[in-house]
Parts: C-alpha cells; sequence; structure tokens
C-alpha cells in the first residue's frame, strides 16, 4: 500500500488556482521527489498534505489517514523540513530538540536518548549546548532534519532543504539524506530546484502550473528525452534553424544564444549537422540527458531560470491570501 | 473547538518562554526599571501635589496600579511573542505538532502568567520602601490576583497577536491598547474621578479590575475618594470571567487562521 496518496487534489486561492486537479501515490520507504518551477503548487500541495492548508477538492490520506479527516494522525506521521528555518535561534541545539520530543508526546524514558541519538545523527553532539544562533546554514540544516526525526515519523518532507547553501554544505546534506530511508525507516518526500540533486530520488513528479505533467525515475524521465542534446551557437541563429529543421529533421528550439536539438546518437548528429551548415556554426557541445534537460522538454524553462512574473504573482497573491484569511 | 489540553506541550512552550526570558537580561532589566521609575520618580513627584488627607500616601496609592502596569506589559508582550515566532517562522513547528490548537494558547497563556507574576512579585518585594507594612496574608492574595489578572491579560495578547502579522505593528499596540489601558484602569486616580464617559471605558477593562482588586488587599482603609471603586467580589469575578473568556476567544481566532 502506497504511503502517500493524492487524490484529484484542487486548490483555489479566490481565483486561481494554484494546484489543479492532481493525483499521485508515494511507495513506503522511497524517496520521492517533486519538482518544478517557483509558483508550480509544490509548497501548496505540500501544505496540504501536512495539514496547514485545507483543499478546496479532492483527497489525500498519509500512512491510511485522510488528512483533513485525522489531521492529528497525520501530524503524528509526518516530519517536516520547511523552505525557512523554524528552529528557535535563542535556544541552544538540545533545548530545539527537546522542545520537539515534548512537542510530539516522546515518552519520557526515551526522550534524552533519541534526542541525543539525533545530535550524533546530524553530527551536532559536541556543539549540543551552543545556541542555534551561532550555527551555520548547513548545520542548522542538518539539526532541523534530525529534529523532524525525532518522533520516529513515517514520511519525512524537505521542502528546498539545501536552498540557500553553499555547494558542499549541499553535497553533505544529500549525503545525509540519502540514507534516511535505509537508517530511520521513513519515506521521503522532497522538493528541489537543483535538477542535479533530484537524481537521488527513486521516483520524480514534475509540477507546473498547478499540473503534474510527468512522474517516473530518473532515467524512466532521461529516455523520454529521446537521446542527447546538441547545443550550437551560430552567426546566424533563425537561418540555421531554419535549415536544420529543412535539411535534417530535427526539431529545433532556441534558448538564449543557443540552438539545441535532441537526437538519438548526438556523436553521428554532429558532423551532420557540420556538413549541412558548417560555415555558421561558431560552437558546438553535446550532453548527455539530464533531469535538467527532461524539465526544458516538459515546460519549455530551465527551473532556475527566473521564473515569469506571473509566478512571482502567484505566490503574492498566496501570501496576500494567507494574510486575509 | 477542541478544547482537549496536553501537558507535555503547555510545560515545553512555558519552559522555553522561561528559559528565554531569563537569558535576556536586558527585557528583565527593562521590565523592572519601567514601574520602579513610574513609582519612585512620577510617585514622588505627585505626592508632593496630592495632600494626604486622601486616605494614604499618593505613592502608596499607586502602588498596587504600579503592579498592574508591571503585569500588563510583560503579559501583552510575552503573548505577542506568537507574531515574533510567526516572523522566524518558528510557530510553524509548533502548528504542525500533533497539538490542539487550544493547548497552544493555554501555553501561550500560561507562559504569559509566568512572567508577569514573576515580575509582578519582584515590584511587590519594594513595598517597604514606599512605607507599606503588608502581612504574609496579604502578601498572598496580591500574589493570587496578580495571577489571574496576569492570564487575563495575557489571553487577551494572544488574541491581539492573532490580528497582526508583523512587528511592525507593535508601536500601535502600545499607543493605541497598552497606554490607554493604563490611564483608564484607575491606576493613577480612582476611575471615580474620571468623566462618566471616561468611567464607562474604564469599566470595559479587565486591568482596572485586577488594580481595584489589589487596593483592596492592600489597603485597610475602605473609605475616602481614593478607595477601591467596586466591590472584592465583583472584582475577583471579573478577573475569572474575563480570563476563561479571553482564553476561549483566543482559541477560537487561533483555530480560524488557515
Amino acid at each position: 500500500m502506497p504511503i502517500i496518496t493524492v487524490q484529484n487534489l484542487t486548490k483555489n486561492f479566490d481565483k486561481i488556482t494554484a494546484v489543479n486537479d492532481i493525483s499521485f501515490e508515494v511507495e513506503e520507504g522511497s524517496i520521492f521527489g517533486f519538482l518544478g518551477p517557483n509558483g508550480a503548487g509544490k509548497t501548496t500541495t505540500i501544505n496540504i498534505l501536512c495539514t496547514l492548508l485545507s483543499p478546496t477538492a479532492g483527497k489525500t490520506f498519509i500512512a491510511g489517514h485522510d488528512c483533513m479527516k485525522e489531521p492529528s494522525e497525520v501530524r503524528k506521521a509526518i516530519g517536516l523540513v520547511f523552505q525557512d528555518t523554524t528552529l528557535d535561534k535563542d535556544l541552544t541545539a538540545y533545548e530545539n530538540l527537546i522542545f520537539h520530543a515534548y512537542l510530539y508526546n516522546v515518552p519520557k524514558q526515551k526522550m534524552r536518548e533519541r534526542v541525543y541519538d539525533a545530535l550524533k545523527f546530524a553530527e551536532l553532539y559536541d556543539r549540543r549546548d551552543d545556541l542555534v544562533k551561532k550555527f551555520s546554514g548547513g548545520m542548522k540544516r542538518r539539526l532541523e532534519v534530525a529534529r523532524g526525526l525525532i518522533h520516529r515519523p513515517r514520511v519525512l518532507f524537505l521542502d528546498e532543504p539545501t536552498l540557500g547553501l553553499d555547494p558542499q554544505s549541499r553535497a553533505n546534506l544529500w549525503e545525509f539524506i540519502k540514507e534516511l530511508p535505509r537508517q530511520h525507516n521513513v519515506t521521503i518526500f522532497m522538493t528541489t530546484h537543483y535538477m542535479e540533486e533530484a537524481e537521488v530520488c527513486d521516483r520524480i513528479a514534475i509540477m507546473d502550473n498547478g499540473k503534474i505533467i510527468a512522474t517516473g525515475s530518473p532515467a524512466e524521465l532521461k529516455t523520454t528525452i529521446g537521446g542527447d542534446v546538441v547545443y550550437i551557437r551560430t552567426a546566424d541563429n533563425s537561418k540555421s534553424k531554419e535549415e536544420i529543421k529543412r535539411l535534417l529533421g530535427f526539431e529545433v528550439s532556441e534558448k538564449g544564444d543557443e540552438l539545441y536539438m535532441t537526437c538519438a546518437m548526438g556523436d553521428t548528429c554532429i558532423p551532420e549537422m557540420l556538413r549541412t551548415i558548417g560555415g555558421r556554426v561558431l560552437s558546438v557541445r553535446l550532453q548527455r540527458p539530464t533531469l535538467n534537460d527532461v524539465f526544458l522538454k516538459l515546460t519549455g524553462k530551465a527551473i532556475r531560470d527566473e521564473e515569469a512574473s506571473s509566478n512571482d504573482d502567484v505566490k503574492t497573491f498566496v501570501r496576500a491570501y494567507r494574510r486575509k484569511h | 473547538m477542541n478544547t482537549y489540553i496536553e501537558f507535555n506541550a503547555v510545560y515545553v512552550i512555558v519552559a522555553r518562554e522561561f528559559k528565554k526570558f531569563i537569558r535576556e537580561k536586558s527585557r528583565l532589566l527593562s521590565t523592572i526599571a519601567r514601574p520602579l521609575l513610574w513609582l519612585f520618580i512620577v510617585g514622588s513627584g505627585m505626592s508632593r501635589l496630592v495632600t494626604t488627607s486622601i486616605g494614604v500616601p499618593y505613592m502608596q496609592f499607586i502602588f498596587p496600579g504600579i503592579l498592574g502596569m508591571t503585569i500588563l506589559f510583560s503579559s501583552i508582550f510575552s503573548s505577542i511573542s506568537i507574531i515574533w515566532d510567526k516572523e522566524f517562522g518558528f510557530l510553524k513547528e509548533i502548528l504542525v505538532a500533533p497539538v490542539s490548537r487550544f493547548s497552544i494558547v493555554i501555553g501561550k497563556a500560561l507562559s504569559g502568567t509566568v512572567l508577569s507574576t514573576f515580575q509582578a512579585i519582584i515590584i511587590l518585594a519594594f513595598f517597604p520602601f514606599i512605607g507599606l507594612s503588608l502581612g504574609i496574608g496579604q502578601i498572598a492574595e496580591v500574589i493570587f490576583i496578580c495571577i489571574a489578572l496576569s492570564f487575563s491579560i495575557s489571553a487577551f495578547g494572544i488574541v491581539l497577536a492573532t490580528f497582526y502579522d508583523n512587528y511592525e505593528s507593535f508601536s500601535v499596540i502600545i499607543n493605541f491598547i497598552i497606554m490607554p489601558m493604563f490611564f483608564l484602569s484607575g491606576a493613577m486616580y480612582p476611575v471615580k474621578l474620571l468623566p462618566v464617559f471616561l468611567q464607562f471605558v474604564s469599566r470595559a477593562n479587565p486591568l482596572t479590575y485586577g488594580i481595584d482588586a489589589m487596593k483592596h488587599a492592600i489597603f485597610t482603609h475602605k473609605t475616602g475618594v481614593m478607595s477601591p471603586d467596586f466591590s472584592y467580589i465583583i472584582d475577583i469575578a471579573v478577573l475569572i470571567g474575563t480570563s476563561i473568556f479571553f482564553v476561549l476567544a483566543a482559541g477560537k481566532a487561533f483555530e480560524s487562521k488557515k
């Protein structure tokens, strides 16, 4: 039985539809990646799953409990790490964790042990009596993840866990997250902006404009690209684009000052193309498919591109809506 | 509304506030300095102006009011820490926990109660310096009133906090709620000397009854213009009644936040 089930979930904020009739399931013990550009509806979906927001329509279940009807049972079954830190910076690491243990009613005799385990797991045992405000971004994140596990949840939500971290802390954090399902017997539900980080997922759902537009394992999604991607820069992009299309039959798209096309075998496609429009080519690069390409193909934009203002509008709108209600 | 109370959650919410309070020396200092400045500077200045024929020296007369002021500021500020928690994200950690909204409100109201009573007791300890003599029984009575008043005002503060999302709104709260509440509470002058319209406002102010109850407990002198304005029973009844009312209202307001 899947640990998370979402059926025909819809959420409207006044006139804006943030989540539009989505359905998916997450297998127990897996790492599930929920990807999409800003304003795609990821955070809204997570807020509904963790009972902070009520849906306009549809049903959601976690560990067999209905998120609307049994919020308390659902809350016991989940741990959360939000985009923005939710630690109390004026308390020590130990105090933050013990606060969590009390809040989740961890049995008294197990409290200390679990808090110490979590501190060791987060590699912060030696810093346990330091105020959290003295911690680096990476340390805070590790502490938050470890805190989310103290009550032994069955699902751990990680909303952009690496946001704002330097590359090294990001890599460390992923090493740490990858171990979680095995070590803690927990299912991970995560969102991220960094497509290369989504490689750790067992399954991925890609969301755009409130809809799920693709699901599958990273390998499966990459095969949908249909091969390698060739990027070229030419002296006259629009002319080259037209010629490649007409003479070689490739579907060519444009991004920035580059043209790109997908071909089954990139290595043989390049010489062919050079023969056709040779003189105009300034540079060529070949890329094996990555999740970023999948995303680019499906949504027509790179996930980390600065989003068009319409999506920012959604975000501002949602914030304003929350404030009002 | 689910009024089920999780004791562990309530305990840890109070413990957190207390720990943070103890750690922040400057906050402790400022909350204690304000009432002492009012008591010794305003009090001693005014006592030259106001004759003792009113029954008690003016500095003694305002003592219950100063205790009320300590509680008013400290209770409102500690409840409004909810806004801080909102701003720094910590509130989310509490809201996603399997804890009823009512327990959170009780926890926050009790935090305010513990901190305010603690500070009021420090101010109360100054009574010998203004020439008052209080027995153990009277002191216990005053402390009991402080607890009830602190709880009522703290719960009121939580209701306020649910209306505001950021801490810039503090100045609004201070200028338009805290100061009028203080001036119209009978702290600095008896309610019965106010114009009728303002008396009406004073009667709607829970702080008035808390201060009035303390006047009953502290002064044996029960006649004259500076005597208590209401009966002791009414004072206590209002304190308990408003405590229950505000805490239920806060629970309700908190629950409907989605």
